[in-house]
């Protein structure tokens, strides 16, 4: 077997460069077409009637005079007569038409009645809750009791953490188009390879008679790996409809109702440590909801895993409201909020720095090196030392400043892949995976990584995803893709260079594996002037093509690819006492993230996952639910808040790219840097103005209400 | 810089009003939220034109798009984003909130930047519409793009059109912008993936390149 490990750091010539996406160009020019925008000869387009009601039963249901409506070519029933629709937005009815609008007029036509049942859908208040929550049963580490009675100290807080939305700028949905036995699907996914599979089991039709297609796509954050309801029922339209395709995507109100959640996480958390700063002890009773199954239980204390004493309490609250989907980071914003605002008040109390206390503590760690030299650095390139006051102590004035931090950790190994990588006899080059680029930068890193191995520049490589005629390619979620594809794309085009070294031994007249594949030449080892240039090489291969796979399998990466990292985040922020406002000046970040591909693209999900994981869910993203009528209050992008450019501050990314870091192999980094910054920016809110804003997001309303001791 | 000439107005059909104001006018499903305000502005909107009523049928118009004429069959409800996208194939600008809060889709509209979600086709005739396929030709991307492929101001790329096409405006008007005036000027738009670090060096940068060269 070839040895498929990377080369050494100071060999590589195009791994580790920061080069620009190669779909840059295409995206910039408004010239790239996402499934949205892909117009098919004959298509129809889709709308969907939802149900107004949080929790009610379909009595009837009346499709007539939408069936008859201009331009309707199919109506497709998903909830139909004795559904339990279970929260506002459900799907009901959808319906096919030659343009949108003419679908909504139909939509207008449905004539549905409902008889309305109790909802409930407010989960902050576990008093509230009664039989809708659900425990989860204590768990119980050590002697909890005998470590808070030794306690010199014991900090008991409360913290709260949202629902929020995906909100993704491409909405949910695609083109589906089933003639005879055979669907095609234009979609808007994170799993190419994983929607396919689902499309067959919805739809009953045989995986090899599913197609997908997509060249880009417009946001996921986690929440777009399945068909989901509306899929289906676009391609029941189009079965109705003759096979003409339909296409589907939610309108942004049905998309933030129902496009997917990241559950909440509330706790009642209380911190025994000694006079030093050592924790000794952890207790939570903690609550949350990802909608009506419950779900989303945070992974707490977080990072801190080995507090030695430790008993939990957790329960499950279930609200008329749509399912939780994953999340960028599933749970672990909520996680390093809980524990990590704890453990800031906990410094607090102690009169104590909290970066002695967080690096004091990272015995209890998984990494406790890394966290100190992370914690360090983030300090050093925030000026900690000499910028740091203790909490309250901002000085005179009505504007407040101070600094936080917060620490995380992530796993992020290489998924299951597989890559063809074809060499033609013109010296053409492509790798071919049923990936997808999700806005990561995923197609760049293939290529680097083809090219790197071949020796050829970047441009002489196609990179080929974005369909399921190419080799299966796992899903793109927690952060497993660059692994996967990395790995898979090295050993296919090592096994393909393999091949070519075989097919051009004779003619350069020495061993294959004397051959070594450099700057544009097929040459021997130690000897460069005997070869034969890349081009010249492939024409000996005639009429044949060489076509060699390689895959990735996530239980023996062979040293390509690995999980496991650790980061630390420092925010620096100024609150005006008098209104309420959180303004970010500053936030620095480190992260670990092994062997760095693409550094410029690494840097920019760093600085993604700051914002709009971070600034975003510290300040001002939020799912409001109305306890009237059981809906999504803010369904709309005016009351559903995100950053904006002006709202970001200026961010600071420091990579590990030390040596030891290198030699991990590649580890993911979408999910890592959008974990600390929430954390990170309420202690630093905290810090400035001397009281702790228990919920996130930090509203001017809420940050006002801590200021006078009172509740938002 | 050469502003073209806006083409020639006949008497072509209007709407007579905003899309915006019948938002505001309709408020927001729940009200609560400062439904009064809304209330008051929507009655602050100019009242309807005395133009003749069109539709509620698909009507002809033309529309002056990236410098040609396009002739088109639109119901009056089109707004020139849907006329743009799913008449004209012009996908660059892109819908995503579809009530003017995000800014994918703005377009250039008579030397402003426009969402073209929040204006009805009909109510586009007559005016210079420029669009993000006219910035561009075939690889030579215009500064405003160079630098947000350089400065790698994009991820998933969907908010990416509306954002050049409001740096170009901005730029247009602006030829020496301070950092807080491109924050500023870049306000209207909204991007997810958090690619604000690059953009605000693209559009920086764009601002120098930009300066003395030959404009789209």
């Amino acid at each position: 077997m070839p040895d498929y490990s990377w080369p050494p750091k100071a060999k590589r010539k195009v791994m580790g460069r920061r080069m620009d996406r190669l779909d840059g160009p295409e995206k910039a020019s408004g010239r790239a077409k996402y499934s949205s925008d892909v117009q098919r000869p004959g298509m129809l387009y889709a709308a969907i009637l939802t149900s107004p009601h949080a929790h009610a039963r379909v009595t009837s249901l009346d499709t007539a005079e939408a069936e008859r409506s201009p331009g309707v070519t199919a109506v497709e029933v998903v909830s139909g007569p004795g559904t339990e629709i279970q929260w506002a937005g459900t799907e009901i009815v959808a319906v096919a038409a030659a343009t949108e609008d003419q679908a909504r007029d139909a939509l207008r036509k449905i004539k549905v009645q409902y008889e309305v049942l109790p909802h409930f859908v407010k989960d902050e208040d576990l008093n509230k809750a009664g039989s809708r929550a659900r425990a989860a049963g204590e768990q119980v580490t050590g002697d909890p009791d005998q470590a808070f009675k030794q306690a010199d100290v014991v900090h008991e807080g409360y913290y709260g953490i949202p629902v929020i939305t995906h909100c993704t700028l491409e909405s949910h949905g695609g083109i589906m188009e089933w003639q005879g036995d055979q669907v095609a699907h234009w979609a808007s996914t994170q799993a190419l390879t994983g929607i396919r599979s689902d499309i067959s089991t919805s739809l009953k039709v045989p995986v090899g008679n599913v197609t997908v297609h997509q060249d880009h796509m417009g946001g996921g954050f986690g929440s777009k790996f399945a068909a989901d309801r509306w899929g289906v029922a676009a391609a029941q339209l189009s079965k109705k409809s003759g096979g003409r395709p339909v296409r589907v995507f939610l309108d942004r109100a049905t998309e933030l109702q129902i496009g997917g959640v990241r559950p909440s996480a509330y706790a009642k958390v209380r911190l025994a440590a000694r006079k030093d700063g050592t924790i000794l002890g952890w207790e939570s009773q903690s609550w949350a909801s990802g909608g009506v199954g419950g779900g989303g239980r945070p992974p707490i204390p977080y990072v801190y895993t080995n507090i030695p004493n430790q008993r939990q309490t957790h329960q499950a609250v279930s609200i008329n409201a749509q399912g939780a989907r994953a999340w960028r980071a599933p749970n672990h914003q909520q996680a390093c909020y809980i524990t990590q605002a704890a453990m800031d008040d906990l410094a607090a109390k102690l009169n104590m720095d909290p970066l002695e206390l967080f690096k004091k503590n990272a015995d209890v760690t998984a990494r406790a090196a890394v966290y100190r030299q992370q914690l360090d650095k983030a300090a050093e390139l925030i000026e900690w030392k000499k910028r740091w006051h203790p909490r309250g102590q901002s000085g005179p004035g009505t504007v407040k400043r101070g600094l936080g931090l917060a620490v995380h950790t992530w796993g992020g190994a290489g998924h299951a892949s597989q890559c063809r990588c074809n060499i033609h006899a013109d010296g053409s080059v492509e790798v071919e995976l049923a990936s997808q680029d999700i806005g990561t930068g995923t197609r760049t890193i293939i290529a680097q990584t083809a090219a790197e191995t071949l020796g050829l520049p970047v441009g002489a490589i196609k990179v080929k995803i974005g369909d399921t005629a190419f080799p299966p390619s796992g899903t793109s979620g927690g952060s497993t893709t660059v692994g996967g594809v990395s790995s898979s794309t090295r050993k296919a085009t090592m096994n393909a260079l393999a091949k070519l070294f075989e097919s051009v031994a004779d003619s350069i007249g020495a061993p294959a594996e004397q051959l070594e594949a450099v700057e544009g030449r097929i040459q021997v080892k130690g000897a460069p002037a005997k070869g034969l240039a890349w081009k010249a090489a492939c024409q000996k291969l005639g009429v044949k093509t060489i076509t060699e796979m390689g895959e990735n399998n996530p239980k023996q990466p062979g040293g390509l690819n690995t999980g496991g990292v650790g980061g630390a985040q420092i925010a620096d922020v100024s609150v005006d006492t008098e209104t309420g406002l959180v303004t970010i000046n500053k936030i620095v970040a480190v992260q670990d993230c092994g062997l760095i591909i693409n550094p410029k693209t690494a840097e920019s999900q760093c600085y993604g996952g700051m914002i709009m994981a971070g600034v975003c869910g510290a300040l001002f993203e939020e799912r409001v639910m109305d306890e009237q009528t059981g809906r999504v209050l803010n369904a709309d992008m005016e009351f559903y808040k995100l950053a904006g450019i002006g709202d970001i501050g200026q961010l600071v990314v420091h990579l590990n790219m030390e040596p030891e870091h290198d030699q991990r192999g590649v580890v993911g980094l979408g999910e890592p840097p959008s974990i600390a910054t929430i954390t990170a920016i309420a202690n630093a809110v905290t810090n400035a103005i001397g009281v702790r804003v228990t919920n996130v997001p930090l509203t001017p309303a809420r940050v006002l209400a801590a200021l006078e001791g009172r509740t938002a | 810089m050469n502003q073209p000439k806006e083409p020639g107005d006949p008497k072509r059909l209007r709407s007579g009003f905003s899309r915006r104001g019948f938002i505001r006018g309709v408020g927001i499903g729940s009200g609560a939220l400062g439904g009064a305000v809304l209330h008051e502005e929507a009655l602050a909107e100019p009242p309807a034109a005395a133009a003749g009523v069109a539709g509620p049928g698909a009507v002809s118009i033309t529309l002056q798009v990236n410098g040609k004429p396009q002739a088109l069959n639109v119901e009056p409800r089109v707004t020139l984003l849907d006329a743009l996208r799913n008449h004209l194939n012009l996908t660059g600008a892109k819908k995503v909130c579809d009530r003017g809060t995000c800014g994918a889709c703005t377009v250039i509209m008579a030397g402003k930047v426009v969402y073209a979600c929040n204006v009805l086709a009909i109510d586009a005739q007559g005016k210079n519409i420029q669009t993000i396929e006219s910035l561009s030709t075939g690889s030579r991307l215009h500064p405003v793009e160079a630098a947000f492929v350089r400065h790698d101001a994009q991820q998933c790329g969907y908010c990416t059109p509306g954002f050049v096409m409001a740096a170009k405006n901005f730029l247009d008007k602006n030829p020496n912008p301070t950092m807080q005036q491109i924050e500023h000027g870049l306000s209207g738009n909204l991007c997810r993936c958090g690619t604000y670090v690059g953009m605000r060096q693209a559009v920086l940068e764009a601002s120098k390149a930009m300066k003395g060269g030959p404009r789209a």
